[in-house]
């Protein structure tokens, strides 16, 4: 499969004070893929997609060297906003993270934040991405109730609504069913096949299942080194380093 | 069985304490209640004093506690709100943050008759605003800032550090994520602060002695730089001054029950808010 690469990371190292979370990091995501990262707790899985969004210089005391490119732009570049690079690549989290307002404003939050104010616009750009995230015909009726009522499948989809709101590119999701029951994982599951259509996808995920049943790509990482990334079905099918082999066939993580 | 034994004179070792506690509580407001109702009238609350205290009513001094209260609360409300964002959201995590924070909760405890002292010698005499309204509700304002700052840090620390992420998720600013979600998060629990020291504020005797507090005023303050007649200072004047101590015991029981019914009342509707928040987020 011939693919642009969407997000490209050169030399990534990473530290947490004296710890060093990620060694010398370099991983292609491409455009319009599922990309799933895989590897026992601790391993650097979710600093290292915390890093796509820039979402890691808010822990104090942290230290990075290399690069990342998202569309050839250097994301680390003093010229641009973090912002910017945050709106660009949206994330889902370990646990659904509603803001405590009803359906609607969660979703327009973000749009007003990026300075839309036309109403109408606002309506249907809410429609829009709560049809996306296959939640539109289960809250059309009530999108003035609180976020907080909503199962916590359906305020992962709206959590996912709210990224696609915003026109994000990248989605990343960490651990998104980590805390849901098999059917509203499944819906994410099945959700993630239709968005990467349109969207470059990366999942976090401790679901060897999960990584095989939704990813094109998969990583392997270990210790806070990338052992392996190629297609998802040769990781599990033949893969070249045995540590890849002992994880994916369940023998330690 | 020896074991069951000793458990229960535990257990009822428990029950006295508390019923100790109950009754003291209980007969504070029993004895309050008892002597100072026979005070109360129409007249009492509605009326100015006379004849050297010992007729009339009290309504200035209600009318001044409120003032010197609501004062108070305009100053150190956004003062203390603001300071705690910043403590929260703002300042870089560390030695010195620590230090504000251990200062400020020192300062709660300083003794409240040593705030009097400083409001006298700051804001009646150095900013010359003399013995009034404005320097009383100053002086209060600076003794309850570090309970709206501790109380404001809690609310804010309470905010899930999720949706801070989720909104910065999106695109928004630090700004406008404390703005927009943080902030209207943390207000049940932030005014719940505010109004248990609204009751504290009303309360405080020693910070108005020698800033705001006047034993007699002919009728109510004509502006935030009169001297005034306030709740706690009256009784305290009641029972210490004037020539007829048994005339104005009872005045002194009615000021006390009336005060004790504002206090308990706001702490009734802090109490009030906090469960009805419980209801929606719990």
């Amino acid at each position: 499969m011939d693919s642009k690469v969407k997000i490209k990371s050169e030399n990534v190292n990473f530290f947490y004070g004296k710890t060093q979370a990620l060694k010398n990091i370099n991983l292609d995501i491409y455009d319009k893929q599922v990309t799933a990262i895989i590897g026992p707790s601790g391993c650097g899985k979710s600093t290292f997609i915390r890093l796509l969004n820039r979402m890691n210089e808010l822990v104090p005391n942290t230290v990075l060297t290399g690069k990342i490119y998202l569309d050839g732009t250097d994301i680390f570049s003093p010229s641009v906003d973090a912002v910017e690079i945050r709106r660009q690549v949206g994330m889902v989290f370990q646990k659904p993270n509603p803001f405590p307002k009803n359906i609607f404003d969660n979703i327009s939050y973000g749009l007003k934040v990026n300075g839309s104010k036309d109403r109408s616009f606002i309506e249907d750009k809410v429609e829009w991405s709560l049809k996306k995230a296959a939640l539109w015909p289960e809250v059309k009726d009530r999108l003035h109730d609180s976020a907080l009522r909503l199962s916590g499948g359906q305020q992962q989809r709206l959590c996912i609504a709210r990224s696609l709101a915003v026109e994000s590119k990248v989605i990343l999701f960490d651990e998104p069913c980590a805390s849901l029951d098999p059917i509203s994982t499944a819906k994410i599951e099945e959700l993630i096949t239709e968005l990467k259509k349109e969207y470059t996808i990366i999942i976090v995920t401790h679901n060897m299942q999960q990584a095989a049943r939704v990813s094109d790509y998969t990583a392997f990482f270990l210790m806070g080194e990338l052992i392996e990334f190629s297609k998802t079905q040769d990781i599990f099918t033949k893969p070249k380093d045995s540590k890849t082999e002992a994880y994916v066939t369940g023998r330690f993580g | 069985m020896r074991k069951n034994i000793i458990q229960n004179l535990g257990f009822f070792a428990l029950f006295i304490c508390m019923a100790i506690t109950l009754i003291f509580l209980g007969s504070i407001i029993y004895f309050i209640s008892v002597r100072g109702f026979k005070a109360i009238s129409w007249e009492f609350l509605t009326k100015i004093p006379r004849l050297g205290m010992t007729e009339g009513g009290i309504a200035p001094a209600i009318a001044g506690t409120f003032y010197l209260t609501l004062g108070a609360i305009l100053f150190a409300l956004p003062l203390g709100i603001a300071c705690a964002i910043y403590l929260c959201e703002y300042s870089p995590k560390g030695f010195i943050v620590n230090i504000i924070r251990i200062s400020i909760n020192n300062l709660a405890g300083v003794p409240s008759v040593v705030f009097g002292l400083f409001g006298l010698a700051v804001f009646v005499k150095f900013f010359g605003f003399g013995i009034s309204i404005l320097s009383g509700s100053l002086t209060l304002g600076i003794l309850t800032l570090p309970l709206i700052i501790s109380s404001a840090q809690e609310a804010l620390l309470a905010v899930p550090q999720s949706i801070r992420e989720a909104s910065l998720s999106l695109g928004a600013t630090r700004w406008e994520t404390i703005k927009n979600i943080v902030l209207p998060t943390a207000l049940p629990g932030i005014l719940t602060g505010v109004i248990l020291s609204v009751g504290r504020v009303a309360g405080e005797t020693a910070p108005i002695l020698f800033t705001a507090a006047a034993f007699y005023t002919r009728g109510y303050p004509k502006s935030i730089f009169s001297e005034v007649m306030a709740l706690p200072y009256h009784i305290y004047a009641l029972m210490t001054e004037g020539t007829h101590p048994d005339k104005q015991t009872v005045i002194a029981y009615g000021c006390s029950l009336i005060l004790l019914f504002m206090v308990l009342m706001i702490s009734g509707i802090a109490i009030f808010i906090r469960q009805k928040q419980r209801g929606i987020h719990g």
